[in-house]
């Protein structure tokens, strides 16, 4: 009926690891994420940079990868959600989105934690008005904010480590 | 704890002390296995949304089996395999669901205990459990695991002598979520995130508007597309199979420009839609009466000089669920044997749906339940997945999987019902209400797949030889009701009258969207209740307590109103505050909740503070419940200050987030939210009982904040204004 996909490999840095996506150029790097690297963390929301449900990080920026095409983030750093740990051990903001039980359906959670964690680098004291800012292109229609909120604050370095399930 | 919306038809009675759950599924392996590996398979038919339900349920279940919870595994839903328990709805889960498990386990306990007891010639009463391991006084142990294979669990639950463990461990505990791990690592979870071996991404062309019907089809540009397998039309239904996703989505699009359609205007005028529901035929049914309802002459009780009459309306729009995923479903043929995967609320209600649709034998339909995003009642879950059902058939042994367009996750699912109500209330000089009248207009709540008055799934009604609409029903108010959900109100007032007027005529397809019609219920009656109050000059908060009987429904209110301060002024320094105040038993039989509510009012309605008090009954996990009736209050308040379906002639305009705006980060308060435990009493659902009265408290606080009473939701500036002039 059609032709196989154009087969010129797109060379793609996703959480420290090079990987040749064999795909058209225009891909949204959410489904060259998902369908060949088999990372499913970022999710499809919207389609359109309206809700943040596919955020991933490039070069350290949060960026929705469901309208980034992949010959544009070539070789660049992408760190996806599955990527943000180090050594094996979660990141931060995974254990205290553990610890304040900050979801319910969790489809936006991992959006959340990549957009909170290019925050937190960048503004490692954030107070509270400025994590809802940086999130406020993050939606969420489960009502779980205030959870998310309180996640990413207990997340900042500042915080130290003594939190509890709520 | 939301266990979403409600059950139908075959809804139950939640006072009845039979539990349905267990009625029709009485087989002890139905609901448990005990594995030689020291795990415990537990089986639910009720599913999870996202409202943490599977928790919930293995936490009953470890206690009554006196096992660590960390040993249960809860087994998704499965034809054929799980318990039928109908639709996960209706915040019924933990009562039918939990409740039936109760039973089941302490039986599957006994049962063990009773056969060590045999073996060892002790009494069964000297025997005690620790995690699964069951200990002689003398040192003997044995356990589940090891027994496994001995005691037979195919019998009835219903055997007499199951000895509850009277223990609780587990419950009451705010245990983390089972499914939580998963979801912050971002591993394969979702329906979305499925990719069985030979998968190919279907998407469906969904005519451009509601009317619509496809006259010709050039897909030459589609099939071009590299990736595109095939290109199904069956009728008006139009889709696309591709090997991979981005070409499926190109397919789409190209699919879309080479269509012609016929398109009649079907719509009603949005902006004149309350005329609309009034004027539309409908069927009426007197819902409630109490005492005697005369108006003189023939009525009994002819109404006083000193007597006068408050008149108040109130309206919604549609509402859309708008759940963060489109809805998705998976479906794969194999010698004319289908298996689907779902996100529906109902695994054994959709196979119904699907076997009725196609003609098939039940037996050669499997359909299993696979999480999806936050599901707040029927939504288009059952949609996409007989999507996928159709593409598939055209590919068989190749599982097919579609994902709808944000689009048509906002335009095409099932909306909640836009709904006038008028409240008249007769009030003598010392305040006293006299008579009480309401009345609502809508569609019909329900059209779950499955039911008797069951809506086709929506393909269906695009294919050639196409399914009749039907129009949305109501369940009984005995069940819980539909448009006259909470439509009773919980204040002794005399000579009540509660009506329904349910839509025979339906233009844009509605069901269940969580509370059903309590949020608007709710919102009117606690609003004229607040007049009343103002117009005798009242405390809110007094004059509810002089009306209300029920002591738990007082509770929550003085818990409430403590809480938020409501005795000591609120700070105003700029005019622009108000607080409001909103009560009532969800369903009339459910969790009883009260909401004060904080609002500034300046170029925009802002909800400033939520002040939450809850009685659920047994808590069994606390920090769960608060979840729910805060993720119930958020959506209350952005439901009640943002939201509109918008529409034209043909289609449902708001396509996107820009469109149909939801509650962001910015905007979202502060929720305190208190729990009144009640060991001693059943456990109520949790995740549709802060909907209304959140509603309620947040006019009621506008209407303290600008002196004007907004009978006109979403509070928009736009319905505001328009408040103000009226009044002025
Ligand atoms: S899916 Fe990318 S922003 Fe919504
Ligand atoms: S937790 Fe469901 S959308 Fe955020």
């Amino acid at each position: 009926m059609s032709a196989a996909p154009a087969a010129e490999p797109v060379r793609l840095h996703v959480n420290g690891v090079e990987h040749d996506v064999v795909c058209d150029p225009d891909t949204p790097l959410l489904y060259a994420l998902r369908n060949d690297l088999g990372l499913v963390g970022a999710k499809f929301g919207c389609g359109l940079g309206l809700c943040g449900a596919c955020n991933v990080l490039v070069d350290g920026h949060p960026t929705h990868s469901c309208d980034t095409p992949v010959w544009a983030v070539a070789g660049k750093r992408i760190t996806t959600v599955e990527g943000l740990g180090q050594d094996g051990r979660p990141h931060r903001l995974q254990e205290t989105f553990v610890e304040a039980q900050a979801l319910q359906c969790g489809y936006c959670t991992s959006g959340m934690i990549v957009t909170a964690a290019a925050l937190l680098e960048r503004e490692p004291e954030v107070d509270e008005a400025g994590v809802r800012r940086a999130l406020d292109g993050n939606l969420c229609r489960c009502g779980a904010h205030n959870r998310i909120v309180r996640a990413v604050l207990c997340a900042r370095p500042c915080a130290g480590r003594a939190t509890g399930t709520t | 704890m939301r266990p979403a919306l409600r059950r139908t038809s075959d809804g139950d009675d939640v006072t009845a002390p039979g539990n349905p759950s267990l009625g029709n599924n009485p087989r002890l392996d139905r609901w448990v296995s005990m594995c030689a590996d020291g795990r415990v398979l537990v089986r639910s038919g009720k599913v999870e949304l996202g409202q943490g339900v599977l928790t919930v349920l293995a936490q009953i279940a470890a206690d009554e089996l006196e096992v660590d919870p960390a040993r249960v595994v809860m087994v998704p839903a499965l034809t054929d395999a799980s318990p039928d328990e109908s639709y996960t709805a209706g915040s019924l889960s933990v009562q039918h669901s939990g409740g039936a498990l109760r039973q089941v386990c302490a039986r599957v306990r006994t049962l063990f205990l009773d056969a060590v007891a045999a073996r060892w010639d002790v009494p069964a009463d000297d025997l005690r459990i620790d995690d699964g391991t069951i200990c002689a006084p003398d040192g003997r142990r044995s356990s589940y695991w090891e027994l496994s294979g001995e005691v037979a669990l195919d019998q009835d639950a219903a055997g007499a002598g199951a000895r509850p463990a009277g223990v609780r461990r587990s419950v009451g505990r705010s245990l983390p979520r089972l499914d939580v791990p998963d979801k912050v690592a971002g591993r394969r979870r979702f329906l979305h995130d499925l990719r069985p071996p030979g998968l190919l991404f279907g998407r469906v062309v969904r005519p451009p508007s509601r009317g619509a019907r496809l006259l010709t089809v050039d897909d030459a540009r589609a099939r071009a597309v590299p990736g595109v397998v095939a290109v199904v039309r069956d009728g008006s239904f139009l889709g696309v199979l591709a090997e991979r996703e981005e070409s499926a989505l190109r397919g789409l699009e190209a699919l879309r420009a080479g269509c012609t359609w016929d398109q009649p205007g079907t719509l009603p005028d949005e902006l004149d839609l309350a005329a609309f529901l009034v004027g539309a035929p409908a069927q009426t049914v007197v819902l409630h009466e109490d005492g005697p309802d005369g108006d003189g002459p023939d009525g009994d009780e002819p109404p006083a000089a000193d007597v006068r009459t408050i008149r108040a309306r109130f309206t919604r729009p549609f509402l859309a669920h708008a759940s963060i995923a489109p809805s998705a479903g998976i479906a794969q043929w194999d010698d004319g044997r289908l298996r689907v995967w779902t996100h529906s609320q109902g695994v054994y209600n959709l196979r119904t749906e699907i076997v009725r649709s196609l003609g098939l034998p039940p037996e050669d339909v499997v359909v299993q339940h696979v999480e999806g995003a936050g599901c707040y009642g029927h939504n288009a879950a059952d949609d996409a997945a007989y999507d996928a059902v159709l593409l598939a058939r055209t590919v068989p042994g190749r599982p097919v999987q579609v994902v709808w367009t944000r689009a048509d996750e906002l335009s095409w699912g099932p909306l909640g019902p836009a709904m006038v109500v008028e409240v008249e209330a007769d009030v003598d000089a010392s305040g006293q209400v006299r008579r009480w009248r309401h009345d609502v207009w809508s569609n019909g709540h329900s059209a779950r797949p499955g039911g008797p008055s069951a809506s086709p799934p929506l393909a269906a009604m695009h294919v050639a030889d196409p399914a009749a609409p039907v129009p949305s029903t109501d369940p009984p108010l005995k069940n819980g009701g539909g448009s006259g959900r909470n439509a009773v109100p919980g204040y002794a007032f005399p000579r009540q009258r509660v009506r329904s007027h349910v839509l025979t005529t339906m233009p844009l397809r509605t069901s269940a969207l969580r509370a059903l019609g309590a949020h608007l219920n709710v919102y009117a009656i606690e609003s004229v209740v607040d007049e009343l109050a103002l117009a005798c000059g009242a405390d809110p908060v007094e004059y509810r307590l002089g009306l209300l009987t029920d002591p738990r429904a007082r509770e929550v209110l003085v818990a409430a109103a403590e809480r938020a301060g409501w005795s000591s002024p609120l700070e105003d320094p700029a005019g622009t505050r108000g607080r409001g105040v909103g009560v009532a038993r969800y369903k009339n039989t459910g969790a009883y909740c009260a909401v004060v509510a904080e609002v500034e009012a300046e170029s925009s309605v802002r909800v400033a503070r939520l002040t939450i008090a809850t009685d659920v009954g047994l808590v069994v996990n606390p920090d769960g419940v608060v979840n729910q009736i805060e993720g119930g209050a958020l959506q209350a308040v952005s439901w009640t200050t943002k939201e509109r379906v918008r529409f034209d002639t043909h289609q449902v305009t708001s396509q996107d987030w820009e469109q149909y705006p939801i509650l962001t980060f910015s905007e979202v308060p502060p929720v305190d939210v208190v729990l009144l435990d009640r060991p001693d009493q059943p456990s109520l659902g949790a995740g549709e009982t802060s909907i209304g009265p959140t509603a309620a408290a947040i006019g009621n606080a506008l209407r303290a904040a600008i002196g004007v009473r907004v009978g006109s939701l979403p509070l928009s500036a736009e319905n505001v204004v328009a408040a103000m002039d009226a009044s002025s």
